[in-house]
C-alpha cells in the first residue's frame, strides 16, 4: 500500500531505471556489482607490485650474494667467507680477494665528507627560511633549493670533475690532490644533499609550536637564544632524521663518485681524502658498465656489495622514519 | 508503525549508533511521515547529524561507525545483512550542511544522478535538468549558462544546485542536514519555501539549529538531547538520546518534557 | 647615604646587564650572519655549476687540415654537387672509398668480416642501387661503383661531413672555455702558434643543430646526441606507460579502498614509503637480474624495455606518493555527494575523484618522469650501449640515453670531451626546465580549480 504510494509517483524514466520487486516495493538488495569487485582487485594488484618490486630486490641480491660466498676456488675452498667479505682489507676481484672495507671506506669518506658540508648548511639555510626570511624572501629562496635538489647527479658529478678538482688542486697543490680524490667527490655530494636535509629540517623547524616560541620571548631570550635554547631542541629528532636520510642519500649516491671519486679499490689507513678511490657504488657501476658476463664471481659480488648498501640504507631509513614517528606524536 | 497521521516513509526502530564502539545516539525511535517534513532539533553533539546519516547509509563511510537496531524502509531493514547501500542512496538522497557542488557544470551536477542509473539519451537527459533545476527554483539564475562550473554560483545557488542535484533522480526521501545554515537571510527563505514546494512530492527530513526555521518549516518535529555520565576515572561520557517527538505545533506549544521547554525557550544548546 | 649605595650597585649592574646584553645580541647577529651563508652558499654553488657548464659550450677551438681546401677544389666544398664529392672520396680515399664504405656504410670492419658474402643489394636493402653495385661484394667493387654507392646511400652533407673528416681531415686540436676564450686569448695563440702552427683559431658553439641531429662520432667534434635524444624519448615513454597507471592504481587502492588497519595495506603502505628511499643503483642491479636476464627472451636484454621497466620500478613510489597526496586534497564532501547519489565506489572515483585529482596527479608524474631523465646509474648497471649509431625504432632497441652520454663524455680525458659533455647538460637542464615548467603550472591550475 506503501508502495503505490511512491512508486506511481515517479516520472517515467526515473522509475524505469530502477528496479522493483514484484509487489512494487524497491529492490534495495545487494546485487553483483561484478565490475566494481573486478577494479578493486586491479587496484590491490597493483599495490602489490610495489611488494613484489622489494621481494625481487630481496631476493635477487640475496640470491647472488648467496652464490659468491658458496663459490669454491681451485682448491675446494671457498673464495670468500663472509668474515673476509667484513672484515678484509683487499678488494680484487680478479685475484679472488672479496673484502668490502676499502670500498666501504671510502663510501663513508665520500659521505662524511658531504655531511660535513651538507649538515651545517642545509640547516643553516632551513633555519634562516624558517625563523629568520620575510615569507616574500622565502618565497624567492625556496626555489632556488628546488632547482638543487632537480639536477641530475651526473651533472653534479660533471661539476665535480671539472671544477671541484681542479678548485682543490689549485688551492692545495697538484702534488698533494691526485685528479681522482674522495674530497671532491664528497665536496659537491654535500651540495646535492643540502636541499634535502635543508627542506626536512624545515619542516622540523616550523612544527615547533608557536606557544613554544612565544614562552621564550616571553622570558626575554633574544631570538637567537630561542633559537639554540628553544626550537632546535624541540626539533632535533626531526633534524637528526634529516640528517639520516642523508647520509643514505650519501652512501647510495652513485654517479659523482663514479666520476669524481676514482677507479680500483684503495684501502688507506689514515683515510686521506686526496687519493683516488673507489666506493661501493662506484664499483658497481664501473664494473658493470663494462662487458660483465653473467656467471661469474665479479657479476656475483656486486650483487653482495649490492646487498649490503641496502641493507645499509633500508635501515638508515627506517631509523630515520622512526625517529620522525616518534619526534610527531610527541606533540600531539 | 501505523499511526493516524498517514503512512511513513521511514521508521527508525531502537536505533542505536556507535563511533568506534562509543555509544553516539541511544534508543532513538521515531516515524517519518510520507509527504511531510520531519525537523531533527537538539543542542550541538547530541547526534541529529549522525541519525540523519542512518538513514541512507552515510554513515558507512565512515570508519569505525556501526549502527544497531532497525531503519525500516518499505518494511525492509535497510540494515538487514543483505541491503545494498548504493541502492538505498539511490532512493533516499541528502543534501549536505556545506553545499558540494561537483567541480563541473551545472549540467554536469545535476546530469550525474541520472547517468548514474543508466539514463543516457541526450534529450531525456535535458529534460531532466531543466525539471530538477525548476524544481529547485534555480532555472531562470542559470538557464543562460549550464556549462557555468557550479562552483561559480553564489552560496545560496549553489545550495539550490545540489537539491536540484538530488531531485533529479526523484528520491522517496530527501535528508538534508542544516541546508540553510551556510546561507544568509535571504537565501535561506528561497530553500525555506523550496522545502514547502517540495514535500508535496517528496518526503523530507531536515537537521536544523534554527527554532524558528523549525517551526515554519516542519510537520513534525524529534527534540534530541544529551545524557552524561560520569566514567571511572573522571571523564564524562556523553551520548544523544530522543528527548521528544510530536507534531511541531505541539511540539513547540505545548513541549511535554521540562527539557524541550527549557531548549526551544533558548536556555541551553 | 644608604641609598646612594644602593643605586650605585644598581646602576653597576644595570651596565653588567646591559654589556652581557650587547654580547648576547652581538652573537645572535653573528649566528644570523651564518645562517644567511649557509643559503648564500647555495645559490652560490647554483651559480658555478651552471657557470662552469654553459662557460664550456662555446669558445674558441683550434682546427687543423690535412689538406687545405683548396687543393682539392677550386670553388668552396659547400658548393659542390654530392657526385663531386663522391667522386673525391672515390679518388682520395684508400683502395677507392671502399674502407669508408665498410665502415661508414655496412657496419664496420667486424660486421663486414662476420658477413662477408653478402652483395651490396643484400647489405642496404633499403637503398636503392644500380643493378651493377647491388650485385657486387664489397671487394669486387670499381671505383666507379664506390661513388655510385655513396651518391645513393649518403645525403650530400653527411658527404661534405666525410670529405671535411676523410680528405681534409679537419681536427680540432684544442678547445677552450668562453672566459679564456675572451680575456686570454693572447695566451691561447701563444700556445697554438707552438703546438700546432698549421692550425687556426675559430669561435664554436658545441651546443649547435648539428649536435642535436647527429648521431655519435669518434671524435668528439663531430658527435652528436640524437641516439641518445631518441633514447631518452624512447625509455620515458615506456617508463610512463608503465608507472602511470600502477602507480595511480596503488594511490588509488591505498586512498579510497584501504581501511588502513589490514596488516596488507599497512604493510603496502610502509612498503613504498621504504622503496622511496632504496639508492637507485640498487634499481639498476634489480633490472640486470630481472628484466635483462631473466626475461631476456622477451625483453631482448639490455634494450629500451628493460630499461623502461627498471626506470618504472624506480620512479613509482614517487609517483605513488605525489598520487596519494593529490586525492587526500580532494575534498570528502565531493566524495559524500557522489555516495549521497548513490554512485557506487568506482563511479565517484572515476567521475568525481579522479577528475578533481588529476592535475595534482600529473604534477606528481611529471615530477617522477624528470627523475627518470636525469638518472643514470641504473642504466649503467642493466648496460645502456656506449657507442651506438643506431636510432631506437622499437621497444627491444638496443638504447643509450643523455645522461649516459654526459656520463660517457665527462669521463673521457680531454678537454674537448668536456665541452661536448656541458653541451649534453644543458640540452637536459633544458628539457628538465620545460618538463617542471609544466609541473608548477599545473599545480596552479589544481589549487584554482579545487577552491573557486
Ligand atoms: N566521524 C565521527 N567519529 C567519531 N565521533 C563522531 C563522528 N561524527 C560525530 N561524532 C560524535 O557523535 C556525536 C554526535 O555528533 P553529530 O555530528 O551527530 O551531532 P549533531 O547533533 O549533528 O551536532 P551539530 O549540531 O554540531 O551538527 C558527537 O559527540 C560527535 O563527537
Ligand atoms: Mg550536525
Amino acid at each position: 500500500m506503501q508502495s503505490e504510494l511512491q512508486i506511481g509517483r515517479k516520472s517515467e524514466v526515473i522509475a524505469k531505471a530502477l528496479v522493483n520487486d514484484a509487489d512494487g516495493s524497491p529492490r534495495i538488495e545487494k546485487r553483483a556489482r561484478l565490475f566494481d569487485d573486478f577494479i578493486r582487485y586491479v587496484l590491490l594488484f597493483c599495490g602489490i607490485v610495489s611488494i613484489f618490486t622489494t621481494l625481487g630486490i630481496v631476493v635477487v641480491l640475496g640470491r647472488e650474494s648467496l652464490l659468491l660466498f658458496s663459490t669454491l676456488d681451485a682448491q675446494g675452498q671457498p673464495v670468500v667467507t663472509l668474515g673476509e667479505f667484513f672484515f678484509s682489507t683487499s678488494w680484487q676481484p680478479a685475484g679472488l680477494k672479496f673484502g668490502i672495507l676499502p670500498l666501504l671506506e671510502s663510501t663513508l669518506m665520500t659521505s662524511f665528507v658531504a655531511m660535513l658540508v651538507a649538515l651545517p648548511l642545509g640547516l643553516g639555510a632551513a633555519i634562516y627560511l624558517s625563523e629568520y626570511a620575510s615569507p616574500r624572501v622565502r618565497g624567492s629562496l625556496k626555489p632556488i633549493l628546488e632547482i638543487l635538489a632537480g639536477i641530475p647527479t651526473v651533472v653534479y658529478g660533471y661539476f665535480a670533475v671539472t671544477f671541484m678538482t681542479p678548485l682543490l688542486q689549485g688551492v692545495f697543490g697538484r702534488d698533494t690532490v691526485q685528479f681522482y680524490n674522495t674530497a671532491s667527490a664528497g665536496l659537491v655530494m654535500g651540495i646535492m644533499i643540502l636541499p634535502t636535509i635543508a627542506s626536512m629540517s624545515e619542516d622540523a623547524l616550523s612544527a615547533v609550536p608557536r606557544n613554544l616560541r612565544e614562552a621564550s620571548y616571553g622570558l626575554s631570550a633574544t631570538k637567537f637564544e630561542t633559537i639554540s635554547k628553544v626550537i632546535l631542541p624541540a626539533a632535533l629528532s626531526g633534524i637528526v632524521a634529516a640528517a639520516i636520510v642523508g647520509i643514505s642519500r650519501a652512501v647510495g649516491e652513485t654517479m659523482i663518485v663514479a666520476l669524481a671519486a676514482g677507479a680500483g679499490p684503495n684501502w688507506t689507513m689514515p683515510p686521506n681524502f686526496f687519493v683516488a678511490a673507489e666506493t661501493i657504488t662506484g664499483h658497481i657501476a664501473r664494473i658493470s658498465g663494462g662487458d660483465l658476463s653473467y656467471n661469474s664471481v665479479d657479476y656475483d659480488s656486486l650483487f653482495a656489495l649490492g646487498f649490503a648498501l641496502f641493507i645499509f640504507t633500508l635501515g638508515l631509513n627506517l631509523l630515520s622514519r622512526y625517529i620522525t614517528n616518534r619526534f610527531r606524536e610527541a606533540y600531539q | 508503525m501505523t499511526t493516524t497521521n498517514g503512512a511513513t516513509a521511514i521508521d527508525l526502530k531502537s536505533v542505536k549508533v556507535f563511533y568506534n564502539d562509543k555509544l553516539a545516539v541511544d534508543d532513538v525511535n521515531i516515524p517519518i511521515y510520507h509527504n511531510k517534513i520531519t525537523a531533527f532539533i537538539g543542542p550541538s553533539g547530541c547526534g541529529k547529524s549522525t541519525v540523519l546519516r542512518s538513514i541512507n547509509r552515510m554513515n558507512d563511510l565512515i570508519p569505525g561507525a556501526r549502527v544497531e537496531g532497525q531503519v525500516l524502509y518499505h518494511n525492509k531493514n535497510l540494515y538487514g545483512d543483505n541491503v545494498d547501500p548504493v541502492e538505498v542512496r539511490r532512493r533516499i538522497g541528502m543534501v549536505f550542511q556545506k553545499p558540494n557542488p561537483f567541480p563541473k557544470s551545472i549540467y554536469d551536477n545535476v546530469a550525474y544522478g541520472p547517468r548514474l542509473l543508466g539514463i543516457r539519451d541526450r534529450r531525456t537527459l535535458d529534460e531532466i535538468v531543466e525539471r530538477s533545476i525548476k524544481g529547485a527554483y534555480l532555472w531562470d539564475e542559470v538557464k543562460d549558462d549550464l556549462k557555468k562550473s557550479g562552483l561559480a554560483l553564489s552560496g545560496g545557488q549553489q545550495q539550490r544546485l545540489c537539491i536540484a542535484r538530488t531531485i533529479a533522480v526523484e528520491p522517496d526521501v530527501i535528508l538534508m542536514d542544516e541546508p540553510a545554515s551556510a546561507l544568509d537571510p535571504i537565501a535561506t527563505q528561497a530553500i525555506e519555501e523550496l522545502m514547502r514546494e517540495l514535500v508535496k512530492q517528496y518526503t523530507i527530513v531536515i537537521v536544523t539549529h534554527n527554532m524558528q526555521q523549525a517551526q515554519r518549516v516542519s510537520d513534525y518535529t524529534a527534540f534530541f538531547s544529551i545524557r552524561k555520565a560520569e566514567e571511572t576515572g573522571g571523564q564524562e561520557r556523553r551520548w544523544g538520546v530522543l528527548g521528544e517527538y510530536a507534531p511541531t505545533d505541539q511540539l513547540f506549544s505545548n513541549p511535554k518534557a521540562e527539557e524541550t521547554e527549557r531548549y526551544i525557550r533558548g536556555e541551553f544548546g | 647615604m644608604a641609598q646612594r649605595a644602593l643605586s650605585e650597585t644598581r646602576t653597576a649592574e644595570d651596565q653588567a646587564f646591559a654589556r652581557s646584553l650587547a654580547a648576547r645580541h652581538f652573537r645572535g647577529a653573528v649566528w644570523e650572519r651564518f645562517f644567511q651563508a649557509a643559503i648564500v652558499i647555495g645559490i652560490v654553488a647554483l651559480l658555478a655549476l651552471m657557470f662552469n657548464t654553459v662557460n664550456r659550450i662555446v669558445g674558441l677551438v683550434a682546427v687543423q687540415e690535412a689538406i687545405h681546401p683548396s687543393e682539392i677544389s677550386d670553388v668552396p666544398l659547400e658548393q659542390l654537387s654530392a657526385e663531386q664529392l663522391a667522386a673525391i672520396l672515390t679518388e682520395r680515399l684508400p683502395s677507392g672509398g671502399r674502407v669508408l664504405v665498410r665502415d661508414g656504410l655496412l657496419g664496420g670492419a667486424d660486421y663486414y668480416n662476420a658477413n662477408n658474402t653478402l652483395t651490396m643489394g643484400q647489405f642496404l636493402p633499403d637503398v636503392t642501387l644500380p643493378e651493377s653495385v647491388a650485385s657486387k661484394k664489397l671487394s669486387e667493387l670499381q671505383p666507379e661503383d664506390t661513388q655510385a654507392l655513396f651518391v645513393a646511400a649518403m645525403d650530400k652533407n653527411t658527404l661534405l661531413d666525410e670529405v671535411y673528416d676523410q680528405v681534409v681531415g679537419r681536427d680540432v686540436v684544442g678547445s677552450w672555455p668562453l672566459t679564456a676564450s675572451l680575456f686570454n686569448r693572447a695566451d691561447i695563440e701563444a700556445e697554438i702558434a707552438a703546438d700546432h702552427p698549421n692550425a687556426t683559431l675559430q669561435w664554436n658553439s658545441w651546443l649547435d643543430l648539428q649536435f642535436l641531429v647527429d648521431s655519435m662520432s669518434n671524435t668528439p667534434a663531430d658527435t652528436g646526441i640524437r641516439t641518445a635524444f631518441l633514447g631518452t624519448i624512447w625509455v620515458l615513454l615506456l617508463t610512463l606507460l608503465v608507472s602511470f597507471p600502477l602507480g595511480v592504481g596503488t594511490a588509488l587502492y591505498l586512498e579510497e579502498y584501504s581501511s588502513g588497519n589490514n596488516w596488507l595495506e599497512r604493510f603496502i603502505e610502509t612498503n613504498i614509503r621504504n622503496l622511496a628511499g632504496v639508492p637507485s643503483i640498487i634499481y639498476g642491479l634489480l633490472g640486470l637480474a630481472i628484466f635483462v636476464r631473466t626475461l631476456e627472451s622477451i625483453t631482448q636484454g639490455r634494450t629500451v624495455i628493460s630499461a623502461a621497466l627498471t626506470m618504472a620500478l624506480l620512479i613509482l613510489p614517487v609517483i605513488i606518493i605525489n598520487a596519494q597526496e593529490a586525492l587526500r586534497a580532494v575534498p570528502p564532501s565531493i566524495r559524500e555527494a557522489s555516495f549521497g547519489l548513490g554512485a557506487t565506489k568506482w563511479q565517484t572515483i572515476w567521475n568525481q575523484v579522479l577528475p578533481a585529482a588529476m592535475p595534482g596527479i600529473l604534477t606528481g608524474t611529471i615530477l617522477g618522469m624528470s627523475r627518470a631523465i636525469g638518472e643514470t646509474a641504473p642504466l649503467i648497471i642493466i648496460g645502456a650501449a656506449t657507442f651506438i649509431v643506431k636510432d631506437p625504432n622499437s621497444p627491444v632497441s638496443k638504447f643509450t640515453v643523455i645522461p649516459i652520454q654526459i656520463y660517457n663524455w665527462a669521463k673521457q680525458p680531454g678537454g674537448q670531451y668536456q665541452d661536448i659533455a656541458a653541451a649534453g647538460i644543458v640540452l637536459l637542464l633544458i628539457v628538465l626546465l620545460l618538463f617542471n615548467a609544466t609541473a608548477i603550472i599545473l599545480r596552479q591550475r589544481f589549487r584554482r580549480s579545487l577552491s573557486a
